[in-house]
């Protein structure tokens, strides 16, 4: 690992300042961070750690009817949390389908929004990524890309995010609050994260020196909280990131669906909220016909970005299985297997 | 730049002298303090035989920076067992043979240990398998893992150690 300078701030205003600098990178649960510059992925000339910053640590219920994370509150925590499970369940069923017991108590919700992509290509400095450098091109496009994006991607960058959190976030609306040398702002999820264009490869909003200081998960979506889940296909039951993975959300009432949120993961460079399909299921009936109508909606402009055609259909199965799931209702106590297809399988017996 | 940072591990307190930011929790027990118990396998945060518990918790120590940890208390494997007397976790374990080369075993019972204290001591047989996921155990001893858990968690209950 290169070496690098380590500065450990009591204060925001002094993290901020220290991280301005060019080459300066944050650290928090390290999970990913260091896992990247052991591989050279990474080489950060400084990092300001920011794991003492105890304001940055707090759950707090606003006036507003919403609730503010801290951004450094930990997976863990966050998934045990009361005012989540009751109000926002299908959040902690992602953050417990992600990942491992120890990494969910090392990771903070923060970093989770700033994960990197896992794409082989990216993690090997010796591959072309331009995610690396801007113009050095995609090794992934003729590789290993079972696993790539099908929704929103350019020939610049075939990566899909990885996490399982920003998924229920982006399905309903939270807010990323950042502070930063220009001062403080909220950004939407859905503005937060970049795709890929013509030359530029995907990435965050953030600005050089600007932290994220919360989470916002909006007081509307508490409505969703008897019928939201997260459901996540993988390659192996526990412990691997979404091949494709779907937050599903719905507001019935008078046996129609007054509201319906969807998101996406593991399709495209953000975590995908699907308006379109949304929109069909405003004012439908909650069956298995409205679901497959969502689901099309949702892949109707997915294409393959290789070798990976069969996800756009695994997608469209797994959304159905998620909306029949949170139509069926939030399950009373988290199951042991959170998020799994196969814990969907055993309520339906 | 050196770095002066002091952890309490297993109850002993060590002050560490790092003579840059690099080095992590897993290296600083392994090649400073001679705690050699914790160990080595991906160094990626994949395999979890670095499992050691900071502050109670249980922590993949391959991705921790030791000079973050600065008054952290540290419990590695060393730490659990009362003199002669093993930890439940270490005890079932042996009982119900979770183990066979026994490599990733000190990262399996760290893992165990904080899952146990993270759980209501009702954990099903698909819970154990779930939560234990972060540690790989490649000669395959997952069935004597998952009842050695179990086993521990029923000991636990009836008033032993935890």
């Amino acid at each position: 690992m290169k070496a690098f300078d380590y500065q450990r701030p009591e204060t925001i205003a002094e993290a901020i300042k220290a991280a301005s600098k060019p080459g300066a990178s944050y650290y928090a649960g390290g999970t990913n961070l260091l896992d990247l510059m052991k591989v050279g992925v990474r080489t950060p000339d400084s990092l300001i750690d920011i794991t003492r910053l105890d304001d940055l640590k707090r759950i707090e219920p606003q006036k507003d009817g919403s609730l503010r994370i801290g951004a450094l509150v930990r997976n863990s925590d966050l998934a045990r949390n009361v005012d989540i499970l009751s109000d926002y369940p299908a959040i902690a069923e992602a953050l417990l389908s992600g990942a491992s017991g120890q990494l969910r108590n090392s990771a903070t919700v923060g970093g989770n929004l700033m994960q990197q992509p896992r794409c082989a290509y990216f993690y090997d400095p010796h591959s072309a990524c331009n995610l690396h450098e801007v113009g050095e091109g995609c090794d992934a496009l003729e590789g290993e890309n079972g696993k790539h994006a099908v929704l929103g991607w350019t020939k610049t960058c075939i990566a899909v995010h990885p996490s399982d959190f920003c998924v229920p976030l982006a399905a309903m609306g939270a807010r990323v609050v950042v502070d930063g040398p220009d001062g403080s702002r909220e950004i939407s999820i859905d503005e937060f994260y970049t795709l890929p264009g013509s030359v530029q490869p995907p990435g965050s909003a953030l600005k050089q020196g600007e932290i994220i200081t919360a989470i916002i998960l909006p007081s509307d979506a508490k409505r969703f909280a008897p019928r939201a889940r997260y459901i996540k296909l993988r390659d192996r039951t526990s412990y691997a990131f979404a091949i494709v993975s779907a937050a599903a959300m719905l507001h019935i009432g008078d046996g129609r669906i007054k509201d319906a949120r969807i998101a996406l993961g593991g399709v495209a460079a953000n975590p995908w909220r699907a308006r379109e399909a949304e929109d069909t299921l405003n004012g439908a009936e909650a069956n298995e016909a409205s679901f497959k109508k969502a689901a099309d909606a949702a892949l109707a402009d997915a294409k393959p970005s290789g070798d990976n055609a069969h996800k756009i259909e695994l997608a469209r199965r797994i959304l159905v299985r998620a909306l029949k799931a949170a139509a069926d209702g939030t399950p009373p106590k988290m199951p042991d297997l959170p998020g799994s297809v196969f814990a969907v399988g055993k309520e339906a017996r | 730049m050196a770095f002066q940072i002091s952890l309490k591990i297993n109850g002993n307190g060590h002050d560490v002298e790092l003579e840059d930011a690099r080095p992590t929790l897993l290296d600083v027990l392994r090649e400073r303090i001679g705690l050699t118990g914790t160990k080595k396998g991906c160094d990626r945060g994949q395999c979890g035989a670095c499992t050691v518990l900071i502050d109670g918790r249980r922590v993949n120590s391959c991705l921790s920076l030791a000079v973050s940890l600065d008054g952290a208390e540290v419990t590695t494997v060393e730490g659990l067992s009362d003199g002669d007397t093993l930890h439940p976790v270490q005890a079932a374990f042996i009982e119900n043979d979770g183990f066979q080369c026994g490599y990733c075993t000190p990262g399996q019972i760290m893992s165990a240990v904080g899952f146990l204290g993270e759980t209501g001591g009702d954990a099903s047989a698909e819970a154990v398998r779930e939560g234990m996921s972060g540690n790989l155990c490649r000669c395959g001893a997952y069935a004597g893992i998952q009842d050695a858990v179990l086993d521990a968690q029923a000991r636990m209950s009836k008033g032993g150690k935890t």
